[in-house]
């Protein structure tokens, strides 16, 4: 309804606005927040974490423990690129120092898995906040690069002192040892499925973690920095802080994978990590949606579950480089916001385009003749 | 009450601030003048984007210039910009709610300010509703919560009506209008459109070439001929 500028009438304006507002006020929404999506969700991970490890063969097996813990690092990369608006080439990078600090510790100390996997993100965090520093100069193609030389940078280091093997010493690493004993496991998730089940569930408590933050104060500030930097300065927003808090946000979930990756491995050499893997990281989080959370499974899936497809397959894993080529190009000229919002789209349309190969006229396209 | 004296500005060679003095004192302010004039650089430098090289800048008594730009949102400037804003990830609420909690000016709870400030400029919509689902004046108006929520004590607005036709003007004036009285802020408003301009401020400056050119009740600024002459570009002729 319309209502008047006249003074007179802001009384019926304050009285019809009154709907809206006055529901707000007491605390009601007008469409309460649908309470269907979580316990869908709820559902779906019950049954992942119930029925996989029984479906699939241990081979698979593995290649979904590797999707959950993937879907972290993507998770923390989408949180930068999607939420914050910063291009982070070097996430890889921290990937492999959270899988080396862990290594170190479970070897190193008697500590519980939990407790290594805690102390792993939380040095990782802060040794990925200091990757994340040029973010606060620079911005868009040149914090890119300057994260990728980084990475780069950490990768040759890794290299040069190799990862933890149980020798002795501040770098664990004995070339000599004839018998390298395994990476510790936590006790309950001992085997393989026990392990799958185990990277699940710390997977779900970093997206929650996540989803805490994006709801609240950090979430708000970040979306407003990834709007306009000059406005949220504008709203009193302490830009730095926010930037930092992302990259320590992003690197501490990172770091928790690293552990979790450790476990999964078991042996860690150089070879596990390359440079390379920080720029197809980028590739599935953009293929994926950096906007969404369910983007970051989808590009795990991308990056984790086909390359397990394919080396069973035989197929050259070359072609999934090449695959992801073009999909970033697919997606970057057609699909900005991933595949998590195009894909129901593509769908929608095919199943039009089929009613109306049917020759059954469809009512959306009744009502645009 | 803000007093500024002596403002200087220079890029390079161009000097868009020019020995610009002037008082505002309270209620809605008007500032006028044709483009390149200095009215967005000026509140630039209010907000903190811009370093003047000369001149002062007191707001209530406080040097504003010695803040660092996060901290005057604190302190309680607040500013909307030319382009609108509005974060469109955010439900209404949550760009409300955003400002607030940066800012150290709150009196009672997040909730009561956060919808009191949606009330206040009408938005007669789902506080929940997402920012990148509602229309230009709806945007417009949410800039404006944003801009009064928790009790700011300089609200500049930078062409708040850009864009939208005259009916949805005249509504955003009123809200306008009613700022100081209701959140007890200073308001500038900047806008070319004279007759939101006269109907939101009883004084009005006029900027020309980064120089005040006139300034006084709004009605008696728009008839003087030198700001006529100014925005219609024939002083050298009257000269």
């Amino acid at each position: 309804m319309k209502t008047e500028a006249s003074a007179p009438a802001a009384e019926t304006a304050a009285t019809s606005q009154g709907s809206a507002l006055a529901a707000a006020r007491a605390g009601r929404r007008l469409e309460p927040r649908s309470m269907v999506r979580p316990a869908v969700i709820a559902a779906l991970l019950a049954c992942v974490l119930l029925f996989v490890p029984s479906i699939f063969s241990l081979y698979y097996v593995d290649a979904w423990t590797q999707v959950a813990i993937y879907s972290i690092v993507t998770l923390g990369l989408g949180l930068l690129v999607g939420r914050v608006g910063m291009v982070s080439l070097g996430q890889g990078a921290v990937l492999a120092m959270g899988a080396w600090v862990s290594a170190r510790l479970l070897f190193a100390t008697g500590l519980p898995f939990p407790l290594v996997l805690l102390a792993g993100g939380l040095i990782t965090m802060v040794l990925g906040t200091l990757v994340g520093l040029p973010a606060l100069r620079m911005s868009g193609l040149y914090l890119a690069l300057i994260t990728l030389m980084l990475a780069g940078a950490i990768t040759v280091v890794l290299q040069n002192i190799n990862f933890p093997n149980g020798g002795h010493g501040f770098t664990g690493y004995n070339a000599s040892t004839v018998h390298i004993p395994p990476i510790r496991r936590p006790a309950i998730a001992a085997s393989d499925p026990a392990f799958f089940r185990y990277s699940v569930v710390v997977a779900i408590l970093m997206f929650l973690l996540v989803l805490v933050h994006l709801r609240g104060r950090p979430g708000r500030a970040w979306a407003a920095i990834r709007q306009s930097e000059a406005a949220s300065l504008a709203g009193g927003i302490n830009t730095t802080l926010f930037k930092l808090w992302a990259f320590a946000l992003a690197s501490f979930i990172t770091g928790i994978a690293g552990g979790l990756v450790a476990g999964s491995f078991r042996y860690l050499n150089s070879l596990t990590f390359s440079t390379a893997d920080s720029i197809t990281l980028l590739a599935v989080v953009l293929m994926g949606g950096a906007y969404s959370m369910t983007g970051a499974i989808v590009a795990a899936f991308l990056l984790k579950f086909l390359q397990a497809l394919l080396n069973d397959w035989g197929v050259s894993p070359d072609w999934l480089t090449i695959l992801f080529g073009i999909g970033v190009l697919q997606v970057l000229t057609t699909a900005p916001r991933g595949i998590v919002e195009q894909m129901p789209k593509d769908l929608a349309r095919l199943g039009r385009l089929i009613r109306g190969l049917l020759g059954r006229p469809t009512t959306t396209r009744e009502s645009a003749e | 009450m803000i007093s500024v004296s002596d403002l200087t500005v220079r890029f390079g060679g161009v000097t868009p601030l020019d020995r610009m003095t002037v008082n505002f004192e309270r209620g809605t302010c008007g500032l006028i003048g044709p483009n390149g004039a200095g009215k967005t650089t000026f509140f630039n430098v209010l907000s903190g984007f811009v370093r003047p090289v000369e001149g002062t800048v007191h707001a209530f008594d406080e040097d504003l210039l010695k803040m660092t730009h996060y901290r005057r949102a604190r302190w309680g400037v607040r500013r909307t910009f030319q382009t609108e804003q509005a974060i469109e990830e955010l439900s209404v609420y949550d760009n409300v709610a955003m400002i607030h909690e940066h800012s150290k000016m709150t009196g009672g709870s997040r909730r009561e300010d956060v919808l009191g400030a949606i009330e206040f400029v009408k938005l007669d919509i789902d506080p929940y509703a997402k920012v990148g689902s509602l229309g230009a004046a709806q945007r417009r108006l949410v800039e404006v919560a944003r801009a009064v929520v928790g009790k700011p004590r300089l609200v500049l607005l930078d062409e708040p009506a850009a864009g939208l036709p005259d009916e949805e003007t005249a509504l955003l004036g009123d809200v306008i209008r009613a700022i100081p009285e209701h959140m007890g802020a200073l308001v500038i408003l900047v806008d070319h459109d004279m007759s939101l301009v006269s109907h939101c401020c009883e004084v009005t400056a006029v900027l020309d070439f980064g120089k005040l050119l006139a300034s006084g009740p709004t009605e008696e600024v728009l008839r003087d001929e030198r700001v006529i002459r100014a925005y219609l570009g024939t002083e050298e002729i009257a000269a």
